[in-house]
């Protein structure tokens, strides 16, 4: 008896390492985002760090890839949607080792395979270029649908965002994914509530936004979109269901980890100043 | 260049010839998947769909979602047709094919049916500004067939072609123009008909026709045209058009398309930019929107018939004079 509760608590530390393996992880992605925005003096700091939890869990504790062979046929594939927030997506493909970590403060500068939104054509780990929103989710349909056709058991992953959801092509691609039955699709909108011109719900309400995809005739979750734990949950849920795409409606705050980016329009596509990237850095140690 | 004799014919109502490139295609080449946005019969996809239905996908009057879809099939290796109207595949998705399609060169072929005039259904769905859209796009190859045999030919040549490509497709009573026996399609290759030495007759799509039947008109008046068919509008065949521009000081183009960006505007790049000096008249709308009619009906209306022509060239010739 006295071994198995030996075990047990033992166990228990493991997980406890392993989550606080996975949490450091995210804000050292953070980090990353933060210095190479301030670097470059460009880019989008809010979006980025609202799906930075997201795609860190997506990269490094559920999809099956290969930062040796970042086109391996059997990797399952990602898009994201909303482009703008590639600093996080390059930041994670950096820790994956896609590419050096010292090439993320290269981003957006002349020549480089950092740019601000991302190509296929130059950054190693892209599966696929966005930038203009609401086109992403139909490709991503469109690779599933590939995926179905060719027998081949990837999957594919596609982050959206709130303010994206206003694209018409957004509800054309979520009919078409629901009438194909492509459940080898899982999407993620990024609820952060926050849009360039304010608060989504002024701008153009999307909600009620999981009854929408609901409707659509999508297996719809709806998570804390920085609980570790809850985004893996959620995908397990989405790989065990069969004929449906899921989509997993994560609630997430805009600009999450750094003070004085949290909730603010401003630091959508604001790059922090000098000082700011120090103080932004100090939270997230 | 390739000299071909021509023969002057209907296809027949049933020919459909695109229906059966497309299911020929689908024979020898598993790679294709057909998109369809709801008019399957409409835009001859109907025979592929029966075919095989594995590979075929209707997405419904969605033509944004159809092109992107393509675009992440064509990822994946596989080698997408997406069709609808002319209008709809260019003009509503312009920027889904900008920046999916040509932007990131993905091979997408894109059909676009009853072109410019040949729609019955008013201005709307008559596609008077495709070839425009199209061309203006790096990486985007461009064509405009004349006929069945060019039907026949270019489809399964375009699916050997790496690259996004747009294609304007007649159907059902096509034109039979090009001997199949003889004739070769190429892309990027003219095809000069007849040589002579007044005047130089650039025609292409279904106005090849209306240029054909000119020639007798015009040998009654004793003029002895060259005419040179432009089935691949991007990349265009420079090297036989400055040939076919040295036979004579007047050029005459003549399109199924606003005489804006389409093949007229083409020929006037070259003779521009080599030099030439020729003196030009385009032939097609001029800066209007079309009313709805037949095409019979309409090539009378914008002055597109072989009479047309012939009276466009007498009157340049005696402006030359």
């Amino acid at each position: 008896m006295q071994d198995i509760d030996n075990l047990k608590e033992l166990d228990k530390k493991d997980e406890k390492d392993e989550k606080d393996e996975k949490a450091e992880k995210a804000k050292e992605v953070r980090r990353l985002i933060i210095q190479m925005i301030a670097e470059a003096n460009s880019g989008h700091p809010g979006g980025s760090l609202s799906m930075t939890d997201i795609i860190t869990t997506l990269y490094f504790s559920i999809m099956n890839h290969s930062a040796a062979n970042p086109t391996w046929e059997e990797r399952d594939r990602f898009v994201l949607s909303k482009g703008h927030a590639c600093p996080a997506f390059y930041a994670v493909l950096a820790l994956c080792g896609y590419f050096p970590i010292s090439e993320l403060m290269n981003l957006r500068k002349l020549g480089s395979i950092l740019q601000g939104h991302p190509d296929h054509e130059v950054t190693p780990g892209v599966d696929f270029s966005t930038g203009s929103l609401g086109q992403g989710i139909s490709a991503a349909c469109g690779m599933a649908l590939a995926g179905k056709i060719d027998k081949k058991n990837y999957r594919v992953y596609v982050i959206i965002g709130d303010g994206e959801s206003q694209e018409g092509q957004v509800w054309e691609a979520a009919m078409s994914a629901a009438h194909y039955k492509l459940d080898n699709l899982c999407a993620f909108l990024d609820y952060n509530k926050l849009q360039i011109d304010g608060e989504v719900e002024k701008i153009m309400n999307i909600e009620p936004v999981v009854d929408k995809w609901k409707a659509f005739g999508w297996n719809t979750l709806r998570i804390d979109g920085h609980s570790i734990e809850q985004i893996i949950e959620a995908v397990g849920i989405a790989h065990k269901t069969k004929d449906k795409p899921t989509m997993i409606v994560a609630d997430t705050i805009k600009g999450k980890g750094v003070s004085f980016m949290e909730g603010r329009v401003g630091f959508h596509g604001v790059a922090p100043t000098r000082d700011q990237e120090q103080q932004a850095l100090s939270e997230l140690m | 260049m390739q000299e071909c004799k021509y023969i002057l014919a209907k296809s027949g109502q049933d020919f459909a010839p695109y229906k059966r490139a497309l299911v020929m295609l689908g024979e020898s080449n598993k790679r294709v998947i057909v998109l369809g946005a709801d008019l399957s019969n409409s835009t001859e996809i109907d025979g592929f769909r029966d075919r095989f239905p594995d590979r075929f996908f209707n997405i419904g009057v969605a033509e944004q979602n159809e092109m992107n879809i393509a675009v992440g099939l064509a990822i994946e290796g596989e080698i997408p047709f997406v069709h609808s109207f002319g209008v709809f595949v260019t003009r509503r998705v312009y920027e889904q094919v900008c920046v999916q399609v040509a932007m990131q060169n993905i091979n997408v072929k894109i059909v676009g049916s009853i072109p410019g005039l040949t729609s019955r259904l008013g201005p709307t769905h008559q596609a008077i500004d495709d070839l425009a859209l199209m061309r203006t796009l790096p990486n985007m190859t461009v064509i405009d067939p004349a006929d069945a045999t060019e039907i026949l030919q270019a489809v399964p040549a375009i699916a050997e072609h790496s690259g996004p490509v747009y294609i304007r497709m007649m159907r059902r009573e096509v034109p039979l123009i090009f001997d199949p026996e003889k004739y070769h399609f190429q892309i990027g290759k003219a095809a000069c008909i007849q040589e002579g030495q007044d005047v130089t007759i650039i025609a292409c799509g279904v106005m090849l026709q209306n240029a054909l039947a000119s020639l007798p008109l015009l040998e009654q008046n004793n003029i002895n045209p060259t005419l040179l068919h432009i089935s691949t509008i991007k990349p265009i065949d420079t090297t036989a058009i400055i040939e076919a521009a040295s036979k004579s000081r007047l050029i005459i183009t003549i399109e199924n398309h606003l005489i804006t960006n389409g093949l007229g505007s083409s020929i006037a790049e070259i003779i521009a930019e080599n030099g030439l000096g020729n003196t030009l008249i385009r032939m097609g709308l001029r800066d209007e929107f079309a009313a709805p009619g037949t095409q019979e009906y309409l090539f009378e209306r914008y002055q597109l018939n072989s009479r047309h022509i012939v009276e466009k060239i007498l009157e340049g010739l005696k402006n030359k004079k």
